[in-house]
């Protein structure tokens, strides 16, 4: 552990993933994890502050796929036409994080790189089947390779991301129609909670069900999790009470809470059938 | 020793200029450097509130906000809220109403408040729990704190 000492500002990902080559960079984005995680202290000496980057700003469609920059905000979320128009459920997530001060400061690519279990953001984004782009410099020039995020994490904190990747955007493509997809999320009060668990359904409504589910879980494991086994219980299914018993065994087959500060294992699991079940009946049901 | 950072900045109205160490936060940036020692420091991890200040028309938590990232930026504290005709309406009302109890978590609640009712002239009860909801009032005096900002805002939006 060292102690900052430099500081850059860079404008663009070239220079940017340029001065992450030569190693020591603390990469800052929205600053309200990162505070509180250096308290004078850090892994590296240099702090680049990277919200001067205008290729990681915004919200752009590229024909079927939707970018988000990796510095949009959360507040960006709720107020933005194509997150909007494209996946709601990215807003309707948004509008449950943190706190207003919070959301105006905090963003995307932060509550990723992060890699927290409970990162709510990435709940809605494992649904829409999103990739995270990593660019880093190598060669002289930007090189950029996309990761599923399902793939993207390894355990608490820590991810696939190398030391010299910067993550500058996360994009998705644009959903079937008929695609539907809900958010949920539980702590002691609706504000500035760390989830004690979240999950995320989507699918595309059909038969009094859905074809093509997704299903993500937060804080149940080591990193969020797919609910693969939930995925195969009701895919096309129409959700009578045998299917909905059967995708509430697989919902705890699919995840392995721990017992922590925020809550047991054993309510951790109760919560995990209560909301799938209730998640689940929303979104197929509207 | 570790390089400083010359930042400029709108500070409720006027230019200034600061050499601020890169890990340096902007609370601390505005009460030590500015001596503008509205904002509170309680928390210091955002769940508190009392630090609000906002920035370029967005309220943020001054405490987990980088110092350097205010350069260029726009920033009001409580300080530059009153006029020299008086005090802010929200202030007044804050004041007529009692809204204050020990008075720590005041200058966060009115900041915030000042967002709420940029966004939402005319709020409800519930409008006003969720505009507030990064606010924490430890004297447990919201009922006032809701009473002033009704009053505050059927004056100004009537």
């Amino acid at each position: 552990m060292t102690e900052i000492e430099n500081y850059l500002a860079p404008t663009t990902i070239a220079e940017a993933t340029e001065a992450m080559a030569a190693g020591g960079v603390v990469v800052l984005a929205g600053g309200t994890d990162l505070m509180l995680q250096l308290e004078g202290k850090s892994d590296g000496t240099t702090l680049m502050n990277v919200r001067r980057v205008v290729e990681m700003q915004g919200v752009s469609v590229d024909g079927n796929r939707v970018r988000i920059g990796a510095l949009a905000s959360v507040s960006d979320m709720m107020s933005d036409p194509v997150i909007a128009e494209t996946a709601p459920v990215i807003a309707e997530t948004a509008d449950r994080f943190a706190s207003n001060q919070i959301r105006n400061l905090a963003t995307i690519g932060g509550n990723i790189c992060n890699a927290s279990p409970a990162g709510d953001m990435i709940i809605p984004l494992m649904l829409l089947d999103a990739d995270v782009e990593l660019s880093r410099w190598n060669g002289g020039k930007v090189e950029t390779r996309n990761v599923p995020l399902d793939e993207f994490f390894t355990g608490p904190g820590k991810s696939v991301m190398a030391a010299d990747e910067l993550l500058t955007a996360v994009s998705y493509a644009r959903p079937a129609a008929g695609f539907v997809a809900g958010f949920d999320k539980t702590g002691p009060r609706p504000a500035l909670e760390i989830s004690m668990v979240s999950v995320g359904v989507a699918g595309v409504r059909s038969a009094g069900g859905l074809s093509s589910p997704r299903v993500a879980y937060g804080s149940v494991g080591p990193t969020p999790v797919r609910g693969h086994k939930v995925e195969a219980a009701i895919d096309g299914q129409t959700l009578n009470d045998d299917v909905v018993a059967a995708a509430l065994v697989a919902a705890d087959e699919d995840v392995s809470p721990i017992s922590d500060v925020r809550a047991s294992d054993w309510y951790r699991r109760h919560l995990v059938r209560v909301m799938t079940q209730e998640v689940l009946n929303n979104v197929a049901n509207g | 020793m570790s390089q400083t950072v010359d930042i400029t900045l709108n500070v409720n109205g006027e230019a200034r200029q600061v050499s601020v160490a890169p890990t340096l936060s902007a609370l601390n940036m505005v009460r030590e450097m500015l001596d503008l020692t509205g904002a509170k420091m309680a928390c210091g991890e955002g769940e508190c509130g009392a630090c609000t200040i906002i920035v370029d028309g967005q309220s943020v938590n001054s405490c987990l906000m980088f110092a350097v990232e205010l350069d260029g930026r726009n920033v009001t504290t409580i300080e530059g809220l009153q006029s020299p005709e008086g005090l802010d309406p929200i202030q007044q009302a804050f004041v007529d109403h009692g809204a204050i109890q020990c008075g720590y978590c005041t200058p966060g609640m009115i900041m915030q408040t000042k967002q709420l009712l940029a966004e939402i002239p005319n709020p409800t009860d519930d409008q006003i729990r969720r505009g507030l909801e990064g606010n924490v009032c430890r004297c447990t005096g919201y009922t006032k704190i809701f009473d002033a900002i009704h009053d505050v805002a059927s004056r100004t939006s009537s």
